[in-house]
């Protein structure tokens, strides 16, 4: 019997590794939650480059401020350019129907978009633009094949000349050990204020920020998961204990 | 309190039921690690409905507002997060030790006279049980529970003559709308949930009415002391109820894991297109149902041929209901002298070696898309899984059985 059940645990395994397999080769990026300041600077770059056609609306600003350390009142000032309270849903102001006309596509709420997609394919993506003349917009992308959104941070990065080599070659960062540095473009068409390198650690804090507001409550639910299982831990022990008390009697 | 329990004796028969039930419920003293199943079915039981009965009160059933009000639980609400993740967790929980709590039934012969009404009811549970889950897996109002429920409402689309206007009235609507949630989850927290209770009290009941089995599958009743407890019994309380503990100790340590760590099950609890609202114009591109349908509805895709003039696809309805309907006649199938595995022949347990094979490797099949090769080793497996049940009545009387002791060993 003992046997059947090895079986079955080798059986059901193959079911485990079921990840999104993607088609695109993407690079790797490993969010990490409890880096408040690259979750800060991601914030301030979803804000200023996304959110005038991307909303976030099932999350609240307050919740951004309060779990990402920036005082309320620097938020509003900041971070806020709708006129919204800071307790509201982050809501912009873009017509679905108008940006339907304009894109092919309302562009879609991001709140979620990287439990949807998963971190290695957004890291991949905002990495991917490159100079495509067939295009309506004249860009395309690597990991987003026709993609309808134009290369809002092309100012940052600049513009790719040739299809970036997203996947191909990872290398690691040495001190954090993220794989992340990938140099993707080999010939620009334009310049952008950031280096490759400053431009891939944007891109980092930017689907940092993102991971963070698909599951804003990562840190605090395995934080007090390990309360919960080492609770749990010691209440084997005493059920343990308590059973084997009741149990010595009978054979 | 003596007092009291003596006053409300005399009204109520208190202590009556809690001797029949509890305290003096002789239980075989030898169950193994497959006896914790039951009474970890009725934990996890006890989670859905606590867990459901919070998340309804700030859950809203509309097309417009359910997926909203789901991140509004999960972000907003105070907790809401742990309600809604021991809520999702537990949905796949309670099939995981439904599961095995059936397998260790397969096993031992628990379905055996005198306790088929017992398997009966269990299967009945288990079919309610699957209606749940599949109404409940709607009303998050994503992607994958939009989609997942048109195919499945769709397969009644394939009974001939009737199926068309039957799967229209079940949708209510011409496509999977706002009106089918509002049913869904009518049926989901109020009707299924009664039915399914009163199936369990039902289940107990007639368990308590003949006894437990146990690995031995011998009638601990036929020996009895001279005060006409049996000799191989101990009462439920207090053994069984602090054995049981140690088993919810097990239990909890690994449901917490992936409740407040993998909550997504790797994908196979809460399917990432999930993450998106349900949209009527967009199919998503590879459609699974969750893990706990997916040997079945492999089954469905593994047929692959008209007959008799009808459709493949109702072929494939007609093999996913049978599949699940065969159980049911179990009990009348095993010829078999002997009720458990131990005392068996070699063929009985190959057989269900087999068996448990095939399932498990169909759900596999089920979850990652078709391809040819993948639908024949499902043809091959489906016919495995009925050949178990057909070839039953067969194997289980040729077979050399054991001889089974007088007293259970332990």
């Amino acid at each position: 019997m003992k046997k059947l059940i090895v079986g079955l645990f080798i059986s059901v395994l193959p079911a485990l590794t079921l990840a999104a397999g993607a088609a695109v080769p993407l690079d790797t990026m490993e969010p990490d939650h409890a880096n408040k300041a690259s979750l800060q600077r991601g914030a301030a770059l979803f804000t200023n480059y996304c959110m005038g056609c991307h909303s976030m609306e099932y999350a609240r600003y307050k919740r951004v401020s309060d779990d990402l350390g920036i005082p309320a009142e620097l938020y509003e000032e900041n971070l806020i350019f709708t006129g919204a309270k800071i307790g509201e849903l982050m809501k912009n102001s873009m017509n679905k129907d108008m940006a339907a006309d304009w894109f092919g596509a309302p562009p879609p709420d991001l709140t979620l978009s990287a439990r949807l997609r998963g971190e290695d394919w957004i890291y991949s993506y905002l990495r991917g633009f490159y100079k495509d003349d067939s295009r309506p917009l004249g860009v395309n992308n690597v990991v987003f094949g026709n993609v309808g959104m134009p290369h809002v941070l092309a100012d940052l990065q600049g513009l790719c000349a040739d299809e970036p080599k997203i996947g191909a070659n990872p290398s690691v960062d040495p001190l954090s050990g993220d794989v992340r540095n990938g140099e993707v473009c080999e010939e620009w068409e334009t310049k952008g204020s950031m280096s490759p390198k400053e431009f891939n650690s944007a891109m980092y804090d930017l689907t940092n920020f993102m991971s963070y507001m698909g599951d804003p409550v990562k840190l605090e639910r395995e934080r007090l998961g390990m309360f919960a299982l080492i609770f749990v831990a010691i209440f084997f022990i005493f059920a343990y204990l308590l059973n084997r008390e009741y149990w010595k009697d009978i054979h | 309190m003596n007092k009291l329990v003596n006053w409300v004796d005399e009204r109520l028969p208190i202590v009556d039921a809690w001797n029949k039930h509890i305290g003096k419920y002789y239980a075989p003293k030898n169950f193994n690690v497959w006896y914790f199943f039951g009474s970890l079915a009725m934990l996890v039981l006890v989670n859905q409905l606590v867990t459901g009965i919070w998340l309804t009160m700030s859950y809203n059933p509309t097309a417009e507002g359910a997926f909203a009000s789901v991140e509004y639980i999960m972000r907003d609400v105070e907790w809401g997060w742990l309600l809604r993740y021991l809520h999702s967790s537990g949905a796949s929980a309670f099939f995981v030790v439904v599961y095995l709590h059936m397998f260790r039934g397969l096993m031992y012969g628990s379905y055996k006279k005198p306790r088929e009404l017992i398997w009966i009811f269990g299967m009945l549970i288990y079919l309610i049980l699957m209606a749940e889950a599949f109404m409940g897996y709607l009303l998050p109002w994503g992607q994958m529970s939009y989609w997942g429920a048109q195919v499945i409402v769709n397969l009644f689309g394939a009974i001939p003559i009737i199926g068309e206007d039957l799967s229209l009235w079940i949708r209510g609507d011409y496509l999977i709308s706002g009106i089918t949630l509002n049913r869904f989850f009518a049926l989901h927290v109020v009707a299924l949930p009664i039915v399914l209770l009163g199936l369990v009290v039902l289940h107990i009941l007639a368990l308590h009415e003949v006894g437990s089995n146990n690995p031995d599958g011998i009638d601990i009743k036929k020996n009895k002391d001279e005060n006409g407890i049996p000799k191989d019994g101990i009462p439920f309380h207090p053994y069984y109820t602090v054995h049981d503990l140690m088993g919810v100790g097990v239990f909890l340590f690994i449901f917490f894991i992936v409740v407040f760590f993998f909550p997504e099950g790797g994908g196979l609890f809460i399917e990432a297109p999930n993450f998106e609202p349900a949209n009527a114009l967009k199919t998503p591109n590879h459609i699974a149902p969750v893990w706990y349908f997916t040997p079945f509805y492999a089954m469905l895709r593994a047929v692959t041929i008209d007959l008799f003039g009808l459709d493949a696809k109702f072929w494939g309805v007609v093999v996913m209901g049978g599949a699940i309907a065969i159980l049911f006649v179990l009990p009348w199938l095993d010829k078999s002298p002997v009720r458990s595995m131990r005392y068996k022949g070699i063929i009985s347990r190959m057989a269900l070696a087999i068996f448990v094979v095939s399932f498990v490797v169909l759900g596999y099949l089920g979850i990652v898309p078709a391809t040819e090769t993948r639908t024949t080793v499902a043809q091959i497996l489906t016919t495995l899984y009925f050949l178990y049940f057909i070839l039953m009545p067969f194997y289980t009387r040729m077979e050399k059985t054991k001889p089974v002791p007088e007293r259970v060993t332990g």
